[in-house]
């Protein structure tokens, strides 16, 4: 497959970026370690990267499994939210009037503060994975809906006279022009949801973590290691919530550029222009 | 002798319409364009000629007058009739193959015929290297003629085309123009074309509409009697360059108005 071809210039390219976030890497270990030799920081409030890496290792299993509870929700929240927002888009992409009335709602979907609605759907829902979710899922709502009915309804006057002129019903319109038409502007939307939906479920755990006691996602143990001051474990849960802020970008951006490399401008790589 | 009454290709009677803030966009325009004739419209911006297009294509309706194609109301005709748009329209999703197709596809031709169709119409507009290609890989030019292979997917009776060549280059759309005559000598199609370019409508033409501004009425109507079939050598004639003086005079002259 064409895409699988690898250029030896975007593979040096590709060898030196990293090169170069390493040794930013290694220059922030360096400063972080002088700062706790000079300044003689306790290590309750800020360990050592050495520490923090005994903590990875040795809380391993522990560690992987409040990344998965914590990606989990957030995967299922995001996914709740490309299917609710997709569909919602659609209803929004019938007509001005219905978006003129519905419109300010999903403005306020975005605007209400999470921690404000978080203790009722605790209340609600129960704590433990499904609130969370459906927190991921509302807090990443709103840029799906944005965006995807933004693509649906800016469809060019012309392309939809072509339609017109062979006779297309308005299914057809739907589906072979404008909902290809907004995948572009659905994949913005689930990019800017992906970390939305992230942070939702942190957040959303800090409230409703864990039905069991001493067993939840990164959320959850991020409360559980500063109550026990683990700040070692602390920092290295900070770390692996960083890292899966990261998987889920890059997967979307990845989806993205699978779907929409081939015809679709601003998914060209990078070395192709 | 029996005198079969025949519908003219086109019939405008009488043809108002409005912006949205009550002003003519065109005045009282009657128009009747025949079978198998070529009709440019030209004129100076404002004057409507757009608008003319989509009246007849159904796109718009008229506030005032009746307009026939084929004998019909512009859209139960609509499946006679082709558009051709200024930016070629292709959907950038879709490989130029399945762009051609499209038009056959929307209205419910059998796979087999619009295999057979598109194969067809890609060979005549020299596009059948870059079938499998998607726009965004094509020439202005390229496009424009996959823009045209769709059109003429449907066999259309009526092909409108509103300024499809004026993005081009001169050369691509010199070529183009040929491009279309030669095209049209195996589907005998009846075409109104909109363009800014007077030469563009003398070498194609057999007839020229000029329309003058506020509102847009006719201004003139010109039969253009230059040999038939028209080749680019025509366009180094000193005829050709008699004619299109003569009507780039009557241009300005609209313009005055």
């Amino acid at each position: 497959m064409s895409w699988m071809k690898i250029n030896p210039r975007s593979m040096k390219r590709a060898l030196s970026t990293v090169a170069n976030s390493l040794a930013v890497f290694a220059g922030l270990l360096i400063l972080w370690q002088l700062v706790l030799l000079i300044f003689r920081v306790p290590a309750y409030m800020l360990p050592s990267p050495w520490a923090v890496a005994r903590s990875v290792v040795s809380r391993a299993p522990t560690l992987a499994t409040a990344f998965t509870i914590t990606g989990e929700e957030a995967l299922g929240g995001l996914m709740a939210s490309v299917v609710a927002g997709a569909a919602i888009a659609l209803v929004f992409a019938q007509s001005r009037w219905i978006r003129r009335m519905l419109y300010p709602y999903t403005l306020l979907l975005q605007t209400v503060p999470i921690v404000a609605i978080a203790p009722l759907i605790l209340m609600w829902v129960g704590a433990g994975t499904a609130s969370v979710t459906l927190i991921a899922f509302i807090i990443s709502l709103a840029p799906i809906i944005a965006n995807t009915t933004q693509g649906l309804v800016s469809v060019e006057e012309n392309m939809v006279h072509l339609f017109l002129m062979h006779n297309a019903t308005p299914a057809q319109i739907l589906f072979k022009l404008r909902l290809p038409h907004a995948i572009p502007s659905l994949f913005v939307g689930i990019r800017v949801a992906s970390g939305i939906a992230v942070i939702g479920a942190i957040t959303g755990e800090l409230y409703a973590g864990s039905s069991r006691v001493g067993e939840g996602g990164l959320g959850y143990s991020i409360l559980y290691a500063s109550s026990q001051l683990q700040t070692d474990f602390l920092f290295a849960l900070v770390f692996a919530a960083t890292l899966l802020g990261f998987a889920f970008f890059f997967s979307v951006m990845f989806l993205e550029w699978w779907f929409l490399h081939r015809w679709h401008e601003s998914a060209r790589t990078p070395d192709a222009g | 002798m029996t005198t079969e009454f025949v519908a003219p290709a086109v019939e405008l009677t009488g043809v108002t319409a409005r912006y949205g803030n009550g002003a003519n966009v065109l005045e009282e325009v009657d128009l009747t364009i025949g079978k198998g004739e070529f009709v440019s419209i030209i004129g100076p911006s404002g004057c409507g000629k757009s608008t003319l297009l989509k009246l007849i294509s159904g796109l718009t309706l008229p506030s005032k007058g009746m307009i026939r194609v084929d004998g019909m109301t512009p859209k139960n005709a609509r499946e006679t009739i082709s558009y051709i748009f200024q930016d070629a329209t292709l959907l950038p999703w879709r490989t130029v193959h399945r762009n051609v197709a499209l038009a056959l596809e929307l209205e419910g031709a059998s796979t087999e015929r619009r295999k057979q169709k598109t194969a067809a119409l890609l060979e005549l507009v020299g596009l059948r290297e870059v079938a499998g290609a998607y726009p965004r890989e094509l020439s202005g030019g390229m496009k424009m003629r996959a823009s045209i292979a769709r059109a003429l997917a449907t066999n259309p009776r009526l092909l409108l085309m509103d300024e499809p060549f004026a993005a081009l280059d001169e050369m691509s759309r010199d070529r183009l123009n040929e491009e279309i005559l030669r095209l049209r000598t195996e589907q005998k199609w009846t075409a109104v074309f909109v363009t800014h370019s007077v030469a563009e409508a003398v070498f194609l033409s057999s007839r020229i509409i000029v329309l003058a501004p506020n509102p847009g009425r006719i201004y003139q109507d010109l039969s253009v009697d230059l040999p038939q079939p028209r080749t680019a050598d025509l366009r180094s004639a000193p005829e050709f360059d008699a004619f299109v003086s003569r009507v780039s005079h009557t241009l300005r002259a609209s313009r005055s108005l």
